[in-house]
């Protein structure tokens, strides 16, 4: 007889997410992944300047900031026409960087941790012990004995006062923790230290886009005009100081993240074989080297494996009518055309209609419509995104960068190829993936100093700027390696205004309600069969879900057509 | 606004010690935490005494319509850090974001709260709340946001709206409003509630914000609609570096001209610092690296009320109705800002600040380039 469980709301993720469990024996036997919570911001684009755009969608998400904002300007100048200047196309590289930098980082630390390490067990460990297995798995400097036993004083003191905080309720002492307390501890500092390190490496984005979270972009290049002989733009203070900021960022991820990540991974080696899903992986590319339409140039190359066949890439096109599409069988949504069709995001309608249980409820109802995402299929297939997706693309296109860095770590942790088809394979694809960022960080930084030596300064291209230069109308499509997989836009340009605009984002590809076909998406497909050792603590479900680093404000963002069944309740005050 | 100092808060011995419990009553509800806890035999007697002596101030951070850029803002703060605000100066008891708790857990960590702590608690809330059709919109454990904020805010001490979807509604507000995303300020009655709007609000304001509450007991002193003078009070125009530029007529034209690589003015390519009030020219962000201007781009008013349709982006503020000449820039606020009469008198009251003689000057000088530009 199988059990129900829920777990809302879903914390450690960027928006709502509610997760509903058929248990059997200690194994999960059924899966169902609800978004719960919905803006319609594409029915608030409709009508408003193109050039615009970027700071709307950018406010789907203040976590994986600004790959939205990127994203808008692209489609934008997709459908414009706009070829930006090398130094923009550099500039937005390095921000991108920045950003996987910054997001795999807090993910690893921040979000994630606390389903590996035992943060009380901590307590236990012994700050001698501490420091040796500190010492040899990396050279960085804070490893004293002293420096564990003052931090393990702190967090003793934290505990005794009975307050505990973000820690209050955790799931500490489950029987699924298997770190000795000194790697617990070790954990527990580099948690402290990542959440002081991850303000440092964002003052990247603040020099060129002013501001983070959410810089300012800017369609046609970037803002931030290069002016060697004044204090106002990109000068050598300025470029000295994102310089450093990659090197440390670099230094961050080699001498901490990565040691931590490869010595937790080692005592959870039983987590290779959990959590793999589908089995399908889709990625549209990113971090162009020639323009953004020249996708031969992109360090990221796009494709898509079919059933962890890695041998054979197949290649995507966002502007076929066939290939990506969504549907609302499970989604509270209505189409014109009913629930059987699906439609490219150039066609895409999205009538909001909320049909699941009055709340307060218990349970929803699973065999109806059950989410605020829609459901994106591939040519009809379901399709997982993310890091993963994009180190195991490039491996299969034989990148030999990436083949690198993935075979050491398959050494290293003594598992096959096949252990990546799996929760601890997206944890650690995405440790993996900050490594190249880093590099690649500071590579694009390289040829930027080089082009400005050179006399290129250009940063901005506003030739078509003004939008009486504009076509009465356009059409495009921007896409990006958002840190938690593909993501797109689609816009419509109609006399110089946005007529549609549609988003498919990463998380709306894995967390996503099953298909009219009862077929399930990536969240849903890989919790099946997850043992769970105690149905009161989820510790087990969390730690998969959260191997994707859910983002939902940007899986659900869609229009009303209509928008008159929304009801205006009464409010109190003005 | 409540401005006495609170009364002592009460250890959660002194609350057993009220309720009638014996020592051994109270040494037996430790043992049990302590087990829940998760922790050895030998913490008990430092629980104990710590159960004694003062609590932290208890938070709870709630999460509607919003992107977590607040959140996320909040972690950047440079001064306090926030690994310190959250070891040494608050309880973070319930937060989405951060928390290690999911589910039940994560609700029973907040009801804990509530009920331990009536009255004392502070209440964050992150994003707006969707009073369209009933409030599904927004829903977490099975329950509307409405319904949650409003049993949150019961036994709360004080409510702080976190950025512009708590506090105007933000993006998801702009016109048709499909969701009829609400600012929390029109739902919430007779609780001292702080305003820190922006999108996000700058990390080192918000940590601010907690510090002066934790540190002095009481709430930052307010404007007239309710954000804290400290950091609302002057606009990014007058606190701008390239305020100069603007007051001697030169201007940028268009993006990576020649005047925007000599660092000019924004303000014909849509900068809209003259109608923004919040701390980005001083505080700047992300520990003073920069703030917009600086980086070249407009500033867009994102901690104004409705700046979403508060014209476009590059559309330069002069083409607003009623701002014609610099004088006339909180006529702005009042008009085309669509502000509500509370805000009105809280602009009266900025018009006074800014009326020093300083300010005043520099006004005079930003009439006479204003009217050369519009020549």
């Amino acid at each position: 007889m199988s059990k129900r469980i829920v777990v809302d709301p879903v914390t450690r993720i960027e928006g709502h997410l509610r997760i509903e469990a058929e248990i059997e024996n200690g194994k999960i036997t059924d899966a169902y992944s609800s978004g719960t919570m919905v803006r319609l911001l594409e029915e608030i684009l409709k009508g408003r300047d193109p050039r615009d755009a970027w700071a709307f969608v950018g406010r789907v998400c203040g976590v994986c900031t600004s790959v939205h904002s990127l994203t808008s300007v692209r489609a934008v100048e997709d459908a414009l026409d706009i070829v930006i200047p090398p130094d923009a196309e550099l500039v937005r590289n390095i921000m991108f960087c920045a950003q996987y930098m910054h997001d795999h980082v807090v993910h690893f630390y921040h979000l994630h941790a606390m389903d590996w390490v035992d943060v009380v067990n901590a307590l236990k460990a012994d700050p001698k012990k501490t420091s040796e297995i500190a010492q040899s798995i990396s050279n960085w400097p804070k490893s004293s004995p002293g420096y564990f036993s003052d931090l393990q004083k702190r967090i003793g003191k934290f505990v005794e006062s009975g307050q505990l905080g973000i820690f209050s309720n955790g799931y500490w002492g489950h029987p699924a923790y298997k770190l000795p307390a000194e790697i617990n501890l070790i954990g527990l500092a580099h948690y402290l230290e990542a959440l002081e390190w991850q303000k440092e490496i964002v003052k990247i984005h603040a020099v060129f886009g002013g501001k983070n979270p959410h810089p300012n972009y800017l369609v046609g290049g970037m803002a931030c005009s290069i002016s060697k002989d004044d204090i106002s733009g990109i000068n050598a203070e300025r470029l000295s100081l994102v310089h450093q900021l990659l090197k440390q960022g670099k230094e961050f991820i080699e001498q901490v993240y990565i040691p931590d990540l490869m010595a937790i991974a080692g005592f959870y080696k039983d987590w290779a074989s959990i959590g793999g899903g589908l089995g399908n992986y889709m990625v549209y590319g990113d971090l162009p080297t020639n323009g953004y339409r020249d996708v031969s140039s992109y360090k990221i190359p796009p494709g898509v494996i079919l059933n962890k066949d890695i041998s054979k890439i197949h290649e995507v096109d966002l502007r076929k009518d066939d290939e990506v599409q969504e549907f609302i069988n499970h989604s509270w949504y209505e189409y014109k055309g009913g629930d059987k069709v699906g439609l490219h995001p150039w066609k895409g309608e999205s009538k909001v209609k909320y049909s699941g249980p009055k709340p307060p409820f218990e349970f929803l109802d699973t065999t109806q419509k059950y989410s605020y995402l829609k459901t994106p299929r591939w040519k009809g297939q379901a399709m997982e995104v993310g890091p993963l997706a994009r180190l195991l693309v490039a491996y299969g296109r034989g990148n030999k960068e990436v083949k690198e860095i993935v075979d050491k770590a398959l050494t290293d942790l003594q598992v096959p190829v096949t252990a990546l088809f799996s929760t601890l394979g997206r944890t650690a694809a995405r440790g993996l993936e900050s490594i190249l960022a880093a590099r690649w960080g500071l590579e694009f930084y390289d040829s930027l100093i080089a082009n400005i030596k050179n006399g290129d300064t250009r940063m901005a291209n506003t030739d078509k700027f003004e939008p009486d230069t504009w076509p009465a109308k356009a059409v495009g499509v921007g896409h990006s390696e958002a840190p938690r997989g593909a993501l797109a836009h689609w816009i419509n340009i109609e006399d110089r205004k946005i007529a549609n605009y549609q988003l498919v984002v990463p998380t709306t590809w894995n967390a996503s309600p099953r298909d009219g076909n009862g077929k399930m998406s990536a969240y849903e497909a890989a919790l099946m069969d997850t043992p769970v050792a105690d149905e009161k603590q989820p510790l087990e479900i969390i730690r998969t879900i959260h191997s994707f680093d859910p983002c939902l404000a940007c899986a659900v963002h869609l229009y009303d057509e209509q928008g008159k069944h929304i009801s205006r309740i009464a409010v109190v005050g003005d | 606004m409540q401005q006495t100092a609170p009364a002592k808060l009460p250890t959660y011995y002194d609350e057993v010690e009220r309720k009638g419990y014996s020592r051994r009553d109270f040494m037996k509800f430790v043992t049990m935490m302590a087990a829940f806890m998760g922790l050895e035999k030998s913490a008990i007697g430092q629980i104990a005494q710590a159960l004694q002596n003062k609590p932290r101030v208890p938070v709870i951070w709630l999460h509607f319509q919003e992107c977590t850029c607040c959140s996320e803002s909040f972690i950047r703060s440079s001064h306090p850090l926030v690994a310190d605000i959250l070891l040494d100066q608050i309880s973070l008891d319930y937060t989405e974001t951060l928390m290690a708790a999911s589910g039940h857990q994560a609700e029973e960590a907040m009801h804990n709260t509530m009920t331990k702590y009536k009255g004392e608690y502070i209440l964050c809330v992150e994003g707006s709340v969707p009073t369209g059709a009933d409030g599904v919109y927004c829903m977490i454990g099975g329950k509307t946001s409405m319904q949650i904020l409003e049993e949150a805010a019961e036994g709360a001490k004080a409510v702080i709206a976190w950025g512009s979807c708590a506090c105007n509604g933000c993006v998801q507000s702009a016109k048709p409003n499909p969701t009829s995303a609400t600012p929390i300020h029109k739902l919430l009655k007779g609780k001292p509630l702080i305003k820190v709007p922006g999108c996000p609000p700058i990390g080192e304001v918000m940590a601010g914000v907690i510090v002066h509450l934790v540190t002095f007991g009481t709430i930052p002193e307010l404007d007239g609609i309710g954000r804290p003078k400290a950091f609302y009070s002057k606009r990014v125009h007058d606190s701008c570096y390239r305020r100069p530029y603007y007051d001697a007529g030169l201007f940028v034209n268009s993006f990576d001209d020649e005047n925007a690589r000599k660092g000019y003015c924004l303000y014909k390519v849509g900068c809209k610092g003259p109608s923004t009030y919040n701390a980005c020219g001083i505080t700047k962000w992300n520990g003073g690296t920069s703030f917009p201007i600086q980086s070249g781009h407009g500033c867009f008013g994102c901690s104004e009320a409705n700046f979403w349709d508060n014209g476009r982006i590059y559309e330069r503020a002069a083409a607003f109705p009623g701002f014609g000449i610099e004088a006339d820039a909180d006529t702005v606020g009042k008009v085309a800002l669509g502000v509500t009469g509370a805000a009105i008198a809280a602009h009266a009251v900025m018009t006074n600040i800014r009326k020093n003689k300083l300010i005043k000057n520099i006004t005079v000088q930003g009439q006479e380039s204003e009217k050369e530009l519009d020549t």
